[in-house]
């Protein structure tokens, strides 16, 4: 009975179906890295908020992070908002539909609805493709209407396919080789996108980390009562024979 | 202070005898079975997360829009601005996912131990439709957050409707309020999920405890203890339920509380199984995702629906068969034929067909979550059937012979002596 149980609790989270598609790598974040999550948000407003919002987030909000509010006026908005105010942009969804084929998402909550991983593989695997209107392409979102707003950091890259026999089957891998140079090596990029996944993590949800704290108090206070209402049950029940 | 006390007390007690009365009706001179196990908590918690989510969901009320345009913000905004809105919100979600484990926990229970034999066909019955209205307080509510899983879980179970011969697209469009579901769907189920269905469940919740108080409770014995009384008139085997069933379900209560802190603190999402990924994606009317499935407690269903064939391009057999599987629950009763009401007392067919029951419905709940095509494909042989889908027809139809034979199995099911009086 008491496996029975086990199973029905565990048995569909052993089976997560992944979804198809490129290979993801796994994102080194870390939600109580300060350093990085500023870091994280410096890289958000500075490139992604051009055309993306996070019209959930408050800009006071990122005090989480250890920053007063002068240093987020002086250091993270640019435009005339207010502190109070959330991370909006001038761009409308008609704007992004006309100018990328697709509006730009609100990032409030990406990293939710995508996760890390996706996010971290997503924002290092664009290559330059002629094909697509903004000249650009990506492995794990082929077609995406984003061009890569990081590339001045990364450089440009290029697809090639690799053609390998394996077992008589003709088996195609993608890699991606340089084009051209940016202003980061491949390590200072990786470490720019794993910051800025992290702090879209965090963005996806504030509470996370007080979350942890307080639930560790909860589960420390209901073993203590635990005890004491055992201890009461056993008092009453050892008159029942 | 306490005489004044006392004294208050005897004030209401001679205008209304009646509360004092119910008091020793229901807590301290209802006597239960000494011997309930494990199984037995699950009522108690059931009701504990009934509370539990009707409080929650008063403050969630408080701050929720439900309006198509500002109802996915709303609920950002509980997470983020509402003080203490994110626990409100989680517990909540979790609650919903809790309950039904905790009611598919105290069904279970009720077959292992025959509780829904006679005396208690009609305190079956009533669990029941409190079954069916928790499925329809999940689903109304599954809308309430407008992310694309609730727009297009909607869409999908609203559909099903519109595959009923010549009534359905009315009944589809009456329920939709609308030809697609829009704003009028989100608010008229907003209405369900908050006021209607609560109702009606808190009804059944007090016409289910009233018939358990009358009939009394089954026991994992499955023997009457009305049947032995003392002199006075109260069951030997019995025990007042208040205060040693009360002070033990308090232990179940903390135990139970510890596995609910440890999802809504540590794993909220619970790996996309109480909150799903897709649903942090605004409803979107344009864009159909390309895997729809309901959350984990509908799945068995869901997967049962998916793998019944079309017949003449209609849904409607699939629809049809899913709604057999929870309607054919309220005649439990008379499809067991057996002499005895507890599984210790059984034969190995009912037990080997308990077991196989349980394994199909697990089965078919993990189908549910994935593609049909999660297993890859049969050869020509079978027409490169989906696996899964071929396993879920095995299932379903396992899942209805569980019932459709039963009269003739517990019949001929070889049952050991039970004995007169409980075992602890």
């Amino acid at each position: 009975m008491k496996k029975l149980l086990i199973a029905l609790l565990f048995a569909p989270l052993a089976s997560w179906a992944s979804e198809e598609g490129y290979r993801l790598d796994r994102a080194p974040i870390d939600p109580t890295d300060v350093v990085s999550l500023q870091a994280g948000a410096r890289t958000f407003v500075n490139y992604c908020m051009g055309c993306h919002g996070a019209e959930y987030m408050r800009y006071n909000r990122l005090t989480d992070l250890g920053l007063t509010e002068q240093q987020i006026r002086d250091n993270l908005m640019f435009t005339g908002e207010k502190v109070g105010e959330t991370m909006k942009v001038a761009m409308t969804a008609k704007q992004g539909k006309a100018w990328f084929g697709a509006a730009p998402p609100d990032l409030s909550v990406i990293a939710r609805a995508r996760g890390a991983d996706w996010l971290y593989t997503y924002l290092r695997t664009f290559y330059r493709d002629p094909k697509t209107a903004s000249g650009w392409n990506n492995l794990v979102f082929p077609n995406v209407g984003m061009p890569h707003v990081l590339w001045t950091l990364q450089g440009e890259k290029a697809l090639k396919e690799v053609k390998t026999e394996e077992g008589g089957h003709e088996k195609v891998e993608y890699e991606l080789t340089e084009l051209s140079k940016g202003s980061q090596n491949t390590v200072q990029y990786d470490t720019t996108v794993r910051d800025l996944v992290n702090f879209l993590v965090y963005m996806g949800e504030p509470a996370a980390t007080s979350r942890v704290r307080i639930g560790i108090v909860a589960l420390f206070v209901l073993l203590i009562l635990f005890v004491l209402s055992y201890a009461l049950k056993k008092e009453y029940w050892k008159d029942v024979k | 202070m306490a005489s004044r006390l006392m004294a208050l007390w005897q004030w209401v007690d001679a205008r209304m005898p009646s509360l004092a009365q119910e008091y020793r009706k229901h807590l301290t001179e209802y006597y239960a079975p000494k011997n309930f196990n494990f199984w037995y908590y699950f009522g108690s918690l059931a009701m504990l997360v009934l509370v539990i989510q009707i409080v929650s969901g008063i403050f969630l009320t408080m701050n929720y829009k439900p309006d198509a345009a500002l109802a996915f913000g709303s609920v950002e905004f509980i997470m983020r601005d509402v003080p203490g809105g994110w626990i409100i919100r989680y517990v909540h979600s979790t609650g919903a996912s809790m309950f039904f484990l905790v009611v598919y926990l105290h069904m279970f229970r009720a077959l292992l131990y025959g509780s829904y034999r006679q005396p208690r066909e009609l305190l079956w019955i009533f669990g029941v439709l409190i079954y069916l209205c928790l499925m329809g307080e999940a689903f109304f509510g599954y809308l309430l957050p407008w992310g694309q899983m609730s727009f297009w879980g909607a869409q999908v179970i609203v559909n099903l409707f519109d595959s009923i011969p010549f009534i359905g697209p009315d009944v589809a469009l009456w329920l939709r309020g609308d030809y697609v579901v829009s704003d009028a769907t989100l608010n008229r189920f907003f209405a369900f999920h908050v006021i209607a269905i609560p109702l009606a469940l808190l009804g059944l919740v007090v016409v289910h405890l009233l018939a358990l108080h009358d009939v009394g409770s089954n026991n994992p014995d499955g023997i009457e203890i009305k049947k032995k009384k003392d002199a006075s008139g109260k069951p030997l085997d019995g025990i007042p339920f208040h205060p040693y069933y009360t002070v033990k379900d308090i232990v179940g209560v903390v135990v139970f509380l510890a596995v609910f802190c440890l999802v809504m603190f540590f794993v909220p999402n619970m790996g996309g199984y109480f909150l799903e990924a897709n649903n942090f994606i605004p409803a979107d009317a344009l864009k159909t995702p390309a895997h729809i499935a309901p959350l984990w407690y509908f799945t068995p269903y869901y997967s049962m629906l998916r793998s019944v064939p079309p017949l003449f391009l209609s849904q409607f057999p699939g629809v049809l068969v899913m709604g057999m599987a929870v309607l054919i629950l309220f005649f439990l009763p008379w499809l067991d034929r057996s002499p005895v009401k507890s599984i210790r007392y059984r034969g190995g067919l009912y037990k080997t067909a308990l077991g196989i029951f349980v394994i199909v419905f697990l089965i078919l709940g993990y189908l549910g979550t994935v593609p049909t095509n999660i297993w890859g494909q049969f050869g020509p042989w079978l027409g490169e059937a989906d696996r899964g889908t071929v396993v879920a027809r095995i299932c379903t139809t396992l899942y209805f012979l569980f019932f459709i034979l039963m009269p003739w199995y517990t019949r001929i099911d070889k049952t050991k002596p039970v004995p007169e009086r409980v075992t602890m």
